[in-house]
């Protein structure tokens, strides 16, 4: 013990000056929004490239499952490209007027880190900046919702998880369009609550969730879960148990939205 | 002992001032930012133990940082350059080392003596700065250039400063 106090005593210089530079470094980073970012930026991409690594493994165990359910989605797409092409009406207006029409565009991308254990969970997708991802996007998987879009550097993204007590998502009962906002319970990945529907709104059990497309983040008609379970809060309204329709234990890819249009959306509503 | 720490109590603020109110201010062409706060650290005595050393450069580039709004970018070039100058006085040491009741300074050690001393210390500060302040590598030569244009616009102040020390004390 004392030849360690001799020893400390020995090097107290270096080891002032090497306490002093921690703590000027911590301000540096913590006090300047430059350089706030930039470490933010480096740290995003280093844990990036880790998570990729140890995501291929991981991905190469599921690749049974995610063929089938790939499979699926061909089926369902090439239902829809033929039930277009029976109506004449719609196949020429699709091919008039797709591109000046378009409105919302959607990338494909990999989550390569996920949780769904802690009260705000977040996702990191493999695609960042240079493949054309902004933050305030959407992030859908196979047309049910999974999140927004908050940090992107260059190559890799965060999204915020609906399994996040932060988020509030703008979304409707899909057979009579009363909305409400959801949010997370904060307790197990497969339930929300809806509320700020109205008592005389006509529902049941069952009753399928969908975003309202208010937000210019997710289009309308983006599918959100449906009704497990509902009772009277407050006198006015409804508080109402959604089961998720994504399940958030086996995600692996997903689409990211961007509309085309919200900036515009936005500086419109701004204006007023 | 107080009229030597209000001395340098002096000086801490007149330089303090100097930079913040004068020399941040001046903008000559956009690669020249002469710091000439580090004459404090490079005016201490010989004597002052290495850990004092360390917390005055700390505190004076924490003043620098909270009135140029750089909180800890000013203070850890200036601790770095501290923690470095008893290194660089051994290395530069005349044959019969520093003679007690001697200061750093010009008069004492001749021109040459204070022009390597001051031109290490204040290259090193400065490039520290500098790379902190656009924090990354990949404009390297644009920012040595800064560095290599203010190191000699604040080595000529000090050296400048040092005729003033002359004066004052010959009062």
């Amino acid at each position: 013990m004392r030849s360690l106090f001799k020893f400390l005593l020995r090097i107290h210089f270096l080891l002032l000056f090497i306490l002093i530079e921690i703590f000027s470094f911590s301000l540096l980073v913590k006090k300047n929004n430059f350089h706030k970012a930039r470490f933010a930026n480096f740290t995003r991409q280093v844990a990036g490239s880790f998570y990729t690594k140890a995501n291929k493994l991981k991905e190469y165990l599921s690749l049974a499952e995610e063929n089938q359910r790939l499979a699926e989605e061909n089926n369902k797409l090439l239902n829809i490209i033929e039930s277009t092409y029976k109506s004449d009406e719609i196949f020429f207006r699709s091919i008039n007027d797709t591109i000046n029409n378009q409105r919302y565009r959607y990338t494909t991308a990999k989550i390569i880190n996920n949780s769904i254990n802690k009260k705000h969970n977040f996702l990191t997708l493999n695609k960042g900046i240079q493949q054309g991802l902004r933050p305030e996007m959407g992030v859908v998987s196979d047309g049910s919702i999974v999140g927004i879009v908050k940090g992107v550097s260059d190559d890799y993204a965060t999204v915020i998880s609906l399994l996040n007590l932060d988020l509030r998502i703008s979304s409707k009962v899909k057979k009579n369009g009363y909305f409400g906002s959801l949010n997370w319970t904060g307790k197990d990945y497969l339930t929300a609550t809806l509320s700020e529907i109205p008592l005389h709104a006509d529902i049941q059990e069952g009753d399928t969730i969908i975003t309202s497309g208010f937000s210019s983040i997710f289009p309308e008609g983006v599918l959100v879960g449906y009704i497990s379970d509902f009772e009277e809060k407050g006198g006015s309204f409804y508080e109402i148990k959604v089961k998720l329709s994504t399940d958030f234990k086996k995600l692996n890819n997903v689409n990211v939205i961007g509309n085309l249009l919200q900036t515009e959306k936005i500086e419109l509503e701004e204006r007023l | 002992m107080i009229k030597f720490f209000s001395k340098y109590l002096l000086t801490f603020i007149l330089l303090v001032f100097l930079q913040v109110f004068i020399l941040n201010n001046i903008q000559f062409s956009g690669y020249i930012n002469p710091y000439i706060y580090v004459l404090f650290i490079l005016a201490l005595p010989f004597e002052t133990p290495k850990w004092v050393l360390l917390i005055i450069a700390f505190a004076l580039g924490l003043m620098i940082d909270l009135f140029s709004s750089t909180v800890g970018m000013h203070s850890s070039a200036t601790v770095f350059m501290a923690f470095l100058r008893p290194y660089i006085l051994k290395v530069i040491s005349p044959r019969d080392g520093y003679e007690s009741e001697t200061l750093p300074q010009l008069r004492y050690y001749g021109a040459s003596w204070f022009i390597r001393y001051s031109a290490i210390l204040i290259f090193s500060h400065h490039t520290f700065l500098f790379f902190i302040e656009v924090f990354r590598f990949s404009s390297f030569f644009a920012t040595f250039a800064r560095v290599f244009l203010s190191s000699i616009f604040t080595i000529i102040l000090v050296l400048i400063s040092q005729y003033f020390y002359r004066k004052d004390t010959r009062k």
